[in-house]
């Protein structure tokens, strides 16, 4: 039985163990094993030039990710938490972003770390990023949401040949409830395609990520009342798997996005305008946003859940939604 | 430069023991020529006469082209900014040719003679200020902003720094794939101001990569002199908080820079770790062809044309030495100069792209389609 954690660890090791272009960087990745130990172990088997400790340094292990990936190596970058990526900010958007299409060098390198509220950890370890790169061309974003995709989309991650973020909610890397048990071969999850999670006929919500939890504990309460609720999981963000979130609007009629990112700018303003542009012969009831209100990330307990959508406010919006 | 500490090279470790004085080599620093005589280039060279002539090819092709898409801006031709090394041309030409053919470097928009010495043709060159289809972006980016990984040229972004952390990775990557191998990048008096120089040239540092950094003191960054860049004196002190050595070179003196460069190159190649070279030039152009330099004091321009620029040194040089005569010289220009007349006919030979083509290669459209322009309420 694998956790979500040890799913991608794994991910990573029979990476590089397939290809000898594969390496990792990041801060405390080698002895220490990461923050969160997803690299655990790593430099005793990989050595200490394929697992590379750097300084306090993002800009550094952005750039040099770049570099080296020019040179046809396969980097995976760890952010020590994921709100760091700030300080790598410029060299992701507009160097690895950009590469291919300046000049069509594909910066096959990936870029990943905890992201995530939830966990008391305030305004600076709580970040959900995605929409600050969803408006950057030339950048793949991918947030898993269970052990086995976790596992199979940082394989393809790796393999892929564009730059790729990968978030990683820390909430679930050790969560009893994502243990399962992997396959023992070698798959991958192709990106860019989502998850029907729970099919269902009277609305969808939309989501990815830890979220995916919330809105399936949210179906369950709702089931109670009558209410069959389809549950998809994006998996990926960028590319966006548009085809599958129409389908599911065209099934159900009724659309919830739900995220844990603010909700001014989120993704769900994106995808209800996707709605709104494509599918809105089908629709019955306007398509709604259940996320983060529009502050930093609070520190204090009650504070961050009044920050965070809860199972509660799933539900709540779902009964509207329905009943509209 | 005479708080500059001097030490011999022989006597360099692997590891600088700790206490051990900051290592700043001035050997082919500038120096004042003697009374009544015109600066000429230092004497102290390896470089056989065809490599000078060489050099000399470089030099003159780096600013005719630049005379060239002058001429090519005023015509309207150009469809972005112009951006001068006058003045600065050996800078980038010395330091580029001390380097062997399966070395990397990145320059800054100041360095063309380096993307010339990388084997990049002045062709490629007009047809991307043009923002032809013929041109190595295809008309997506402007100047020198492309790159080449089998010449070893990789094309800067306008972002100042962010190229010594790429290049630090570069070096990684071929260590990691045991190739021999250097990475010169180029920096300005400004760009290296900002915190992605510092990350990057840490990171190099720590992991002893054989990374070169060529600091051009040109005494400006736009309009803003050096003096409100930095608190340093030379720009080669900053080398100290890095751990590795500094060099002040003439960087107006073609032989000086390609000394100064190679010895780094060979020394980084054997051993390992990073270097500071700094060039103190002088740009003589504006920013770009629009500024109109109000902020340079009077006289100053003229002083650095008439006593120190950098082709007539070297051409006093090649007398001097009966290197080559002025027919030789003229011959050589010549040629230049037809390789750019042929050059700039092929670039304006070329097609503007097909405005279809800005929707291709954001990524690998094997795997993502292009993004076209969607059609709107179209069932
Ligand atoms: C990070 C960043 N900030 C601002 C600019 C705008 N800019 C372009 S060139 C330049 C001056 C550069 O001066 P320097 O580094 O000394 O190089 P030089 O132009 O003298 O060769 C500035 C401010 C930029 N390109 N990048
Ligand atoms: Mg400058």
């Amino acid at each position: 039985m694998a956790t979500f954690v040890e799913a991608i660890r794994q991910g990573i090791w029979e990476e590089m163990e397939r290809d000898p272009t594969v390496f990792v960087i990041g801060e405390d990745v080698g002895a220490y094993g990461g923050a969160f130990k997803v690299t655990d172990g790593l430099i005793d088997q990989f050595g200490n030039q394929r697992v590379i400790d750097t300084p306090i340094s993002e800009g550094a292990i952005v750039g040099a990710a770049c570099g080296a990936a020019l040179l046809g190596m396969r980097p995976v970058a760890e952010f020590q938490f994921i709100d760091f990526i700030s300080a790598g900010f410029d060299l992701l958007t507009n160097y690895a972003a950009k590469c291919r299409y300046r000049w069509g060098a594909g910066i096959a390198a990936v870029f990943r770390g905890p992201s995530g509220s939830g966990l008391r950890s305030g305004p600076f370890h709580s970040l959900n990023p995605e929409s600050f790169f969803l408006n950057t061309a030339g950048l793949k974003i991918v947030e898993p949401s269970s052990a086995y995709d976790a596992k199979g989309l940082i394989k393809a991650a790796i393999r892929d040949p564009d730059p790729v973020l990968f978030f990683e909610h820390k909430k679930l890397y050790r969560l009893p409830r994502l243990r399962e048990e992997l396959p023992s071969d070698d798959y991958i999850v192709e990106l860019g395609k989502a998850r029907t999670v729970r099919e269902g006929r009277d609305l969808s919500i939309i989501t990815f990520g830890a979220t995916v939890l919330t809105a399936l504990d949210a179906a369950e309460e709702l089931e109670k009342e009558g209410l069959d609720v389809e549950i998809l999981d994006l998996r990926t963000l960028a590319p966006l798997d548009k085809q599958s979130i129409l389908n599911s609007v065209r099934k159900t009629s009724r659309a919830m996005v739900l995220h844990e990112a603010s909700r001014t700018g989120g993704i769900g303003g994106e995808i209800a305008a996707l709605i709104g542009e494509e599918a809105f012969e089908w629709l019955d009831a306007p398509v709604v946003r259940v996320a983060s209100i529009d502050t930093p990330v609070p520190y204090s307990p009650p504070l961050e859940d009044y920050y965070l959508p809860q199972t509660k406010d799933v539900v709540d919006a779902a009964r509207k939604l329905a009943a509209y | 430069m005479d708080n500059v500490t001097k030490t011999n090279s022989s006597n360099r470790r692997r590891r600088r023991p700790p206490g051990r004085e900051i290592r700043i080599f001035t050997k082919y620093a500038p120096r004042r020529a003697p009374d009544g005589q015109a600066l000429s280039c230092t004497t102290d060279t390896t470089l056989r006469p065809e490599q000078l002539l060489d050099l000399y090819r470089y030099l003159k092709l780096t600013r005719l082209v630049e005379e060239r898409l002058v001429n090519l801006y005023r015509q309207t031709k150009v469809v972005g900014g112009v951006f001068r090394s006058l003045g600065q041309e050996a800078t980038a030409v010395g330091s580029a040719y001390a380097l062997q053919p399966q070395d990397f470097l990145t320059p800054l928009i100041r360095d063309l003679g380096a993307v010339f010495v990388k084997g990049i043709r002045p062709r490629e060159i007009f047809a991307q200020y043009m923002a032809k289809a013929w041109g190595p972006s295809g008309g997506r980016d402007l100047n020198i902003h492309f790159g080449s990984v089998e010449k070893g040229f990789i094309g800067p972004i306008s972002h100042l720094g962010d190229m010594i952390p790429v290049m630090t990775g570069v070096l990684l990557g071929a260590r990691m794939q045991k190739k021999r191998i250097v990475g010169l990048a180029y920096i300005g008096d400004g760009g290296m101001s900002t915190g992605a120089f510092h990350e990057g040239l840490n990171f190099a540092a720590v992991q002893r990569l054989p990374l070169l950094v060529l600091a051009e003191y040109n005494h400006y960054a736009y309009s803003t002199p050096t003096s409100l860049q930095t608190a340093v004196r030379d720009l080669a002190e900053k080398a100290a908080g890095y751990g590795i050595p500094g060099h002040i070179v003439d960087g107006n003196d073609v032989i000086a820079c390609y000394e100064v460069t190679k010895r780094a190159a060979e020394s980084a190649r054997r051993h390992g770790g990073a270097v500071l070279i700094e060039a103190k030039t002088y740009r003589r152009k504006g920013h770009a062809e629009h500024d109109d330099q109000r902020y340079v004091p009077q006289g100053e321009i003229d002083w650095w044309e008439q006593h120190n620029d950098p082709i007539d040194r070297f051409e006093r040089f090649l007398a001097e030495h009966q290197v080559a005569g002025k027919e030789q010289l003229a011959e050589i220009t010549a040629s230049v100069q037809r390789e750019i007349d042929e050059d700039v006919e092929w670039a304006e030979s070329s097609p503007m792209p097909d405005p279809e083509q800005a929707a291709y290669g954001v990524f690998d459209n094997s795997i993502v389609p292009p993004a076209l322009r969607p059609k709107v309420l179209e069932k």
